[in-house]
């Protein structure tokens, strides 16, 4: 982004500090964007004739004499179908070594979608994961992220629904990803054959981390190209979403600002829910849902991320390694879809919602099994068999690996069930049993 | 008027220099290349004004041109507001052009070329003053009050009224003269500052009447009176959503005001697409025709968020001088007082608790008080139900919204974790969870008498078995099952099943999700009956399957139509279960 003849440049800053340089100017808009010593940098106050600026990557070194140009324009995108394929940085460069992009350059992180304008959320996501399509089934247009520890193997999952889904773009906003898992997105891409179904928009941890605050809106509005000029069902992908936060608190501390709960900016709910509200279903077919990643510590969710993120998604899910197989499943217990009821036996079979309940009651009763045994209790027979049925049930339907149509699923469930309990103890109701316990 | 030019830009707070004078909450509109922002000023040192804008700023500049308008932000009011959806500053959402809501576009609350019947009910010479009802039309059911404008003091004389017929809201359906002889020419329309309460009423006695829900668990346990206030708070994921769709969909008013305020788009949408599907199931009518959303979702600016609530509140008191009885709702008034904050820190004030402005309990008690039961001049009765959705940061019931919110509300709705997590919907804490109103003499004489006799006994009657219930379940907890007397057991089983038939409610069912008072009152009568029957036991393992069947039975009861053959079917056989064990 070199400096063009009408931009205008100055060169004397009257203030620098950490994260931000002051300059006199004039005609300067709020949000433009600009370069101060050649870095990049955004206008985030303007006080008379002093605009102040944050620098992406900080002040080391910067000069009261460093050239200041602005652009004339906040953060922009040129958005077209050469998108697919493609990788790029924060500020919407390319970092594969292709070419620059042409298209209709439009502004980042721009208005919202008019509440009437936009459709209920209706059309069902299969992953063929079973702790998704059977029990917490996903909607088209729907945001949720799943609560992960760091070491748990979240992205490994996303990648693996996202892969698996119809959606016609994934969009990758990868924040503070470390340079291995970055490789690992690639590498899963090309090898699944898919890479032109796929955009990235990636910091990582070698990049600034205040850049990463440019990720989510680059990857939303790459996103709503597909979904609105083409009716593209588009999948976006944000992790880790609690290292975009640490950057807010990054730039609101330093700018004085006065921190709420867990040193957070007391717009976090605001500035998160920015982001996530875009997920929306177009009555015209197209459709933006969002996963995320929001790293937790030590499984706290009333830390003041994954609080205000719950309080604005569609649900959540949680990982679980399952250690009577040894494999990685999401947890029926703590994980909830809030729109899997507006697909659930409409959209699939009609047994699944009972089947869902039944099982996951049945599943519920096996952990007290455990911790009762655990605790060097007897077990009843009934205990036994849960047990029993909960390792059976992990193994065929919930391991991350397994990759089954719901109706698979339903079905293999029903043979499960009739395997380890007797008619009166699953409680589904006559006219299912009927029709599916054979 | 007053004229300015932008002088500084942080975030959405814009300092204007201006040219003349201003007022505190004045509206001006700054001129972005034609583009025509709003924003209301909010703090005046010198010649600076400070002003928080209902857009994003991105691109402005400073030296951009401003006018002030000295109005304050306001309401416009008249026929044709039921069954629209509008944001936080009365926009119609739907007469917006784009798919994108944009920048500066801003539309008409009313239809000015709509046509309606008038019918006059003052005559020339007659005497009228501030809310007085000149005249009527007919808005979808609600007989809709023309009225003496809120802002005219003192009395006037009706010089002129229109005859009956056709008018469009601009036409003058009236002339009024003061007591100089001065004329004041009234249509259809007024406008009122949103900040303002309006008190267009004779008096406001406490609340003494109860306002029916439909949901067992408020009406029954704690009760909110009409013209009371309640509040909701709890967890992410608790029900607070649903639990206010409920309320919107069943409850006993005349009109329902939603706010979403600051929440999800998506649940907006399904209020837009379920409502005008759904009957009302007191006038057969579709319960959009009852309905007007206010809709200003997370993603939409913050200062207009803020702004949100008071319209809602501003429209539903213009209702209430109609004599109406005007139920609002607010999800979540959380992120209001969250939008309050984030300009009290641009402005650099002296922070409270968790970085919320000082006045908060302040704020948010004058939103409240705003609600009521009101004697109009006329002697008829109006009033708003206020019940506001509050979500508390980490689930934390003593942080500043929650707390403050606790000061001014009289009822107390807490909707617990662990009663969501165990699926008891709606999750609303029998134990924690109180209504004042109920220990108000005036709200007792009217459930004694309109509900049955001896109400307010057997309401306590339910709340002790509660009570009594979890004290047992704790006592069984620490000693074991065979540690306390077989009684202890029979109170945790009793109140189950006072939790599980009476408070327990399935929102999904098309039965059970709305229960009328009298079938609540006949269900308490029958639960506590059978709370009452001597039954004997030899041990406390006989009471989990004996129990589990009273609580199948008459759990079937809630799902059949009351006093259906079917509903009869079960109640008999509630009888020959007691007697299998009943003292004889
Ligand atoms: N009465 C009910 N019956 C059945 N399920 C319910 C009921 N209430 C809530 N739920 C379940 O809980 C989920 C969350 O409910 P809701 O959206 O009302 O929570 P909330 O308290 O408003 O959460 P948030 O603070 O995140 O907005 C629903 O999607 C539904 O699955
Ligand atoms: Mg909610």
């Amino acid at each position: 982004m070199a400096g063009k003849a009408f931009q205008k440049i100055y060169t004397k800053l009257s203030q620098i500090t950490k994260a931000t340089c002051t300059v006199n100017a004039t005609g300067v808009g709020n949000e433009e964007l600009a370069t101060v010593g050649g870095r990049m940098a955004q206008v985030v106050k303007i006080m008379g004739n002093s605009v102040t600026l944050q620098i992406f990557s900080g002040t080391e070194g910067i000069g009261t004499d460093a050239e200041v140009i602005f652009f004339g324009k906040p953060p922009t995108l040129k958005v077209s179908d050469q998108l697919a394929g493609r990788f790029f940085n924060a500020y919407g460069n390319p970092i594969d070594g292709g070419p620059e992009i042409e298209g209709e350059e439009v502004e980042i992180g721009g208005p919202s979608v008019n509440p009437v304008r936009r459709k209920e959320p209706s059309e069902l996501i299969a992953t063929g994961i079973a702790g998704i399509d059977l029990n917490n089934t996903l909607v088209t247009g729907q945001k949720i992220p799943f609560f992960a520890d760091p070491d748990q193997p979240y992205n490994q999952v996303m990648a693996t629904v996202a892969l698996r889904t119809k959606a016609d773009k994934i969009i990758l906003g990868g924040m503070g990803l470390s340079n291995d898992d970055y490789l690992f997105y690639k590498n899963s891409f090309e090898n699944a054959g898919v890479i032109d179904k796929i955009i990235s928009f990636v910091n990582t941890t070698d990049d600034p981390p205040v850049e990463r605050l440019l990720v989510p809106d680059m990857a939303l509005t790459a996103a709503e190209y597909f979904a609105i000029q083409k009716n593209e069902s588009v999948l976006v992908l944000l992790t880790d979403l609690t290292l975009y936060c640490d950057a807010l608190s990054i730039v609101s501390n330093r700018m004085d600002q006065i921190p709420s709960k867990d040193s957070m900016p007391g717009s976090l709910y605001s500035d998160l829910a920015k982001i996530y509200e875009k997920a929306v279903q177009f009555p015209e077919g197209g459709s933006i849902t969002i996963i995320a990643v929001t790293t937790i510590s030590g499984g706290d969710i009333t830390h003041a991320i994954p609080d205000n993120t719950g309080y604005i998604t569609e649900g959540q899910l949680y990982l679980r390694r399952d250690t009577d197989i040894g494999k990685v499943i999401i947890d029926p217990a703590r994980s909830l879809s809030r729109l899997k009821t507006k697909v659930m036996g409409k959209r699939t079979r009609e047994d699944h919602p009972q089947v869902m309940s039944a099982s996951v009651r049945l599943n519920s009763d096996a952990a007290n099994a455990k911790t009762k045994m655990e605790n060097g209790f007897d077990l009843s027979d009934y205990d036994v068999r849960t047990l029993a049925f909960a390792r059976d049930y992990a193994e065929q339907i919930l391991a991350i690996d397994v990759n089954i149509g719901t109706d698979e699923m339903l079905d293999t469930t029903w043979a499960l069930f009739k395997k380890h309990f007797k008619k009166e103890e699953v409680g589904i109701k006559d006219e299912f049993m009927e029709l599916h316990w054979k | 008027m007053t004229k300015g030019t932008v002088y500084g830009i942080i975030s959405n707070l814009v300092h204007v220099k201006v040219d003349g004078p201003v007022s505190q909450n004045e509206i001006c509109y700054i001129d972005l290349n034609g583009v025509k922002l709003m924003a209301e000023v909010i703090k005046v040192t010198g010649d600076i004004a400070y002003t928080q804008v209902f857009e994003s700023t991105r691109g402005l500049t400073t030296g951009c041109p401003v006018e002030f308008t000295e109005r304050m932000l306001e309401v416009k009011l008249g026929p044709g507001m039921l069954s629209k959806n509008y944001d936080g500053l009365q926009d119609d959402l739907n007469e917006m052009s784009g798919l994108f809501l944009t920048r500066g576009e801003y539309t008409d609350p009313l239809d000015e070329n709509s046509i309606w019947s008038f019918t006059p009910l003052v005559k020339a010479g007659d005497s009228v003053s501030a809310g007085d009802w000149l005249g009527s039309v007919q808005e979808n059911w609600i007989n809709h009050k023309i009225m003496v404008p809120f802002r005219l003091e003192g009395k006037y004389t009706v010089k002129t009224i229109a005859v009956a017929g056709d008018y469009k809201i601009s036409d003058t359906i009236a002339v009024l003269t003061d007591s100089e002889g001065n004329e004041q020419v009234v249509t259809m329309v007024q406008y009122w500052p949103v900040k303002l309460p309006i008190r267009a009423y004779a008096s406001k006695p406490r609340p003494f009447k109860m306002m029916e829900t439909g949901v067992r668990t408020i009406d029954t346990l704690n009760p909110i009176a009409e013209g009371g206030t309640g509040f909701t708070p709890g967890p992410f994921g608790t029900g607070k959503t649903v639990l206010q769709h409920s309320i919107s969909q069943n409850a006993e008013a005349d009109l329902i005001i939603v706010a979403a305020c600051g929440e999800r788009a998506n649940e907006v949408v399904e209020l837009f697409s379920e409502f005008p599907k759904l009957d009302d199931p007191r006038t057969g009518r579709k319960l959009i025709e009852r309905t007007i959303i206010i809709c200003n979702t997370s993603n939409m600016p913050v200062a207009a968020r803020e702004a949100s609530v008071y319209t809602a509140m501003s429209i539903a008191e213009y209702y209430r001088s109609m004599g109406l009885k005007v139920l609002l709702l607010a999800d979540s008034t959380s992120r209001w007082a969250q939008a309050l904050r984030e300009m009290s820190n641009r402005m650099e004030e002296l922070p409270g608790p968790d970085a919320f402005p000082m006045d908060l309990p302040a704020i948010i008690s004058n939103f409240y008080s705003r609600a009521g039961y009101v004697y109009l001049n006329n002697g008829s009765a109006g009033s708003i139900t206020f019940i506001g959705a509050v979500s508390p940061s980490g689930g934390n019931l003593k942080e500043p919204v929650t707390e403050a919110t606790k000061k001014t509300a009289r009822c107390f709705y807490s909707l617990s974790q662990d009663r969501a997590d165990s699926k008891r919907y709606p999750a609303v804490d029998p134990i924690d969870s109180y209504s004042k109103y109920l220990e108000y003499e005036e709200v007792q004489d009217y459930l004694n008498n309109n509900i049955a006799p001896g109400w307010v006994n057997s309401v306590l009657a339910a709340k002790d078995l509660l009570l009594r219930g979890k004290e047992a379940k704790d006592q069984i907890n620490i000693l074991g099952d065979d540690g306390v007397p077989l009684d202890y057991h029979s109170s945790f089983w009793k109140s189950e099943l006072v939790d599980r038939i009476i408070l327990v409610q399935d929102g999904f069912d098309d039965v059970d999700k709305s229960t009328p008072m009298k079938r609540q009152a006949y269900m308490l009568n029958l639960v506590l009956k059978v709370c009452d029957t001597d039954l004997s036991f030899e041990s406390y393992e006989e009471l989990q399957p004996y129990y589990t069947k009273l609580i199948n039975t008459l759990g079937q009861m809630n799902y059949q139509p009351f006093q259906s053959d079917d509903f009869r079917k079960y109640e008999a056989q509630l009888d020959t279960i007691l007697d299998e064990r009943r003292v004889k």
